[in-house]
C-alpha cells in the first residue's frame, strides 16, 4: 500500500482528488493540453514517492570503487584533516618508510586540492605515482572523482596487465577475460592507495569514496578540542593520527584530553601518536597499514549493517523483557 | 558549504525521477535531514533556493523534516535520545554511544504538476 495516500496502487503516483485524471494512463504526463488548460475543479497535482538517499548516487559509485579496490588487492585509505596538519609530509615519510620496510607493497596517491599540483609533485618526487585532482570550487572529493583518478593510476594498469597475463596464461580460450574474481589477491594488501582529501574537517565526512577507512590527522599545533569542534569527521574516522608530536614540548597541548575528546565522539577510534619529521611513532602506523585485512574486517561493515544489527539486538532485548514481564 | 553539493544531488534525484515519470514542475518537496546527518538545515534550504531558478524546483515549497537523534548506549544497554554527537548519555552521562537514528538524509516525496 502506498504510504503517502493510502491507495493500493503499487506505482509511484497517486490520483488526486479529480477522478478524471488518472496518473497511470500516461495522458497526464505527456498530454499537451491537460496540464496547461485551466479547468475549474480539476487539479492535476500528484505525489511522487521517492524515498531516495541524497548521497545515493555517490554511494553507488563508492560501492563500485570498493569492489574495484578489493579486486585489485588495494587497501584504500581516505586521509582527512584540516589544511596544514601535515598530511602530505606524513605521506612522503610513509612512502619512504614503506620502501625500506615493505618494498613489495606498491603505493599510490590520489591528491585532492582545490587548486595546484604542488602536493602531487611532492609525492611524485618520492617515486610513487600520484594523480592530482583539483576540485575547483569543490570542498571535498567525491566517489566519481576517485573512480576517474584510480583509472589513471599506473598501479591500476599494472594490476590489469597482471590480470591479462594471468588470463592468457591459464585460459587461452577466453582472450577477453577481465573478470574481478581474483583468487590470488586474498591476503595482505598488494598495494596501498592513499586518498588525500581536500583539507577540510567538515564536508569530506559525508562523502564515501569507497575507502576501507577514513584516517583523520590532527596536528598538535591545532588544539586538543578539534574532535569536539568537528565531531562528524572524528565520528566517521577509524583511525586518528596525532601528528607533529615532536613539537609537544613547545606547546600547551593536552594529549590525554585530546584522546578523551576523540573517544567521546567515537568510542571505537584507534589513536596513534607520531611525528612525520622525526619518525617517532612511524612503526605503529606502518604496522596498522600493513595489518592483515582480517583485522580490519569489522571496519568493512557499513554503518547501515551495524545499525541493523543494533536494531535486531534491541528487538531481541525488548522481546526478552516482554517474556519476563 | 557542502549543502550546495547536496542540493545539486537532490536536484539530480528529482530530474532522474522526471525522466522516468515526466511532470512539469515540483510544487512541494519533502526532505528528511536527521539531527546527526551533518547538514545545516538553513544552509540546505538556502542552497536549494539558490539552484532552483530555471529548474523543475523553481517556486517549489520545501519541507525539511528533522528526525531526532538516537543512540545505543553500551553501558546502559538501551536506546537513548541525543541532540548532537557530543551529547552524553542522558541516563549514565557516559559517551559510549553509537548513533542509531537521525543520520538519514533523504528525498522523501514530492508533489508535482
Amino acid at each position: 500500500m502506498c504510504v503517502v495516500c493510502g491507495c493500493s496502487n503499487t506505482g509511484t503516483s497517486k490520483p488526486d482528488s479529480s477522478p478524471e485524471v488518472h496518473p497511470t494512463t500516461g495522458d497526464l504526463h505527456f498530454g499537451a493540453g491537460a496540464a496547461r488548460v485551466s479547468v475549474p475543479g480539476l487539479t492535476q497535482q500528484r505525489t511522487i514517492k521517492i524515498e531516495e538517499d541524497v548521497l545515493g548516487a555517490n554511494n553507488a559509485v563508492a560501492t563500485q570503487n570498493r569492489a574495484h579496490f578489493a579486486a585489485h588487492g588495494v587497501r584504500a585509505l581516505n586521509l582527512v584533516s584540516s589544511p596544514g596538519s601535515g598530511k602530505t609530509t606524513l605521506l612522503c615519510a610513509t612512502i619512504h618508510a614503506l620502501k625500506a620496510h615493505a618494498p613489495d607493497v606498491a603505493v599510490a596517491v590520489i591528491e585532492g586540492d582545490q587548486q595546484t599540483s604542488f602536493d602531487a609533485d611532492r609525492i611524485r618526487a618520492t617515486g610513487a605515482p600520484a594523480i592530482q585532482v583539483n576540485t575547483g570550487k569543490g570542498c571535498h572529493l567525491d566517489a566519481p572523482m576517485v573512480a576517474q583518478a584510480f583509472a589513471q593510476l599506473a598501479t591500476h594498469e599494472h594490476a590489469h596487465e597482471h590480470e591479462h597475463a594471468h588470463a592468457h596464461g591459464h585460459s587461452h580460450d577466453d582472450h577477453h577475460h577481465h573478470g574481478h574474481e581474483h583468487g590470488h589477491h586474498t591476503h595482505a594488501p598488494q598495494s596501498l592507495l592513499f586518498i588525500e582529501n581536500v583539507g577540510n574537517l567538515v564536508c569530506p565526512a559525508l562523502w564515501d569514496l569507497g575507502e576501507e577507512a577514513k584516517v583523520a590527522i590532527l596536528s598538535v599545533t591545532e588544539g586538543e578540542d578539534k574532535p569536539l569542534k568537528y565531531p562528524d569527521m572524528f565520528a566517521a574516522a577509524q583511525l586518528m593520527i596525532l601528528n607533529k608530536i615532536d613539537l609537544l614540548p613547545h606547546l600547551s597541548f593536552d594529549v590525554t584530553r585530546c584522546k578523551d575528546y576523540a573517544r567521546r565522539v567515537n568510542p571505537g577510534i584507534t589513536i596513534l601518536e607520531l611525528s612525520a619529521t622525526t619518525g617517532e611513532g612511524m612503526q605503529a602506523w606502518l604496522d596498522w597499514l600493513l595489518d592483515e585485512p582480517a583485522h580490519h574486517h569489522h571496519h568493512h561493515a557499513p554503518d547501515d549493517a551495524r545499525q541493523t544489527r543494533i536494531a535486531q539486538l534491541e528487538a531481541e532485548l525488548a522481546q526478552l523483557k516482554a517474556e519476563q514481564a | 558549504m557542502h549543502e550546495l553539493s547536496l542540493a545539486g544531488g537532490i536536484l539530480k534525484v528529482l530530474e532522474q525521477t522526471r525522466a522516468r515519470d515526466p511532470f512539469e514542475r515540483v510544487t512541494h518537496l519533502r526532505l528528511e535531514a536527521g539531527a546527526l546527518c551533518g547538514v545545516e538545515i538553513s544552509s540546505l534550504r538556502f542552497a536549494l533556493q539558490a539552484i532552483a531558478p530555471d529548474t523543475c524546483l523553481e517556486g517549489a515549497h520545501i519541507d525539511i523534516d528533522e528526525p531526532p537523534g538516537s543512540a545505543w548506549c553500551l553501558p546502559c544497554g538501551q536506546s537513548v535520545a541525543i541532540l548532537t554527537r557530543l551529547d552524553p548519555c542522558p541516563l549514565c552521562s557516559g559517551h559510549q554511544l553509537q548513533p542509531t537514528g537521525g543520520t538519514e538524509l533523504r528525498v522523501v516525496d514530492m508533489q508535482v504538476v
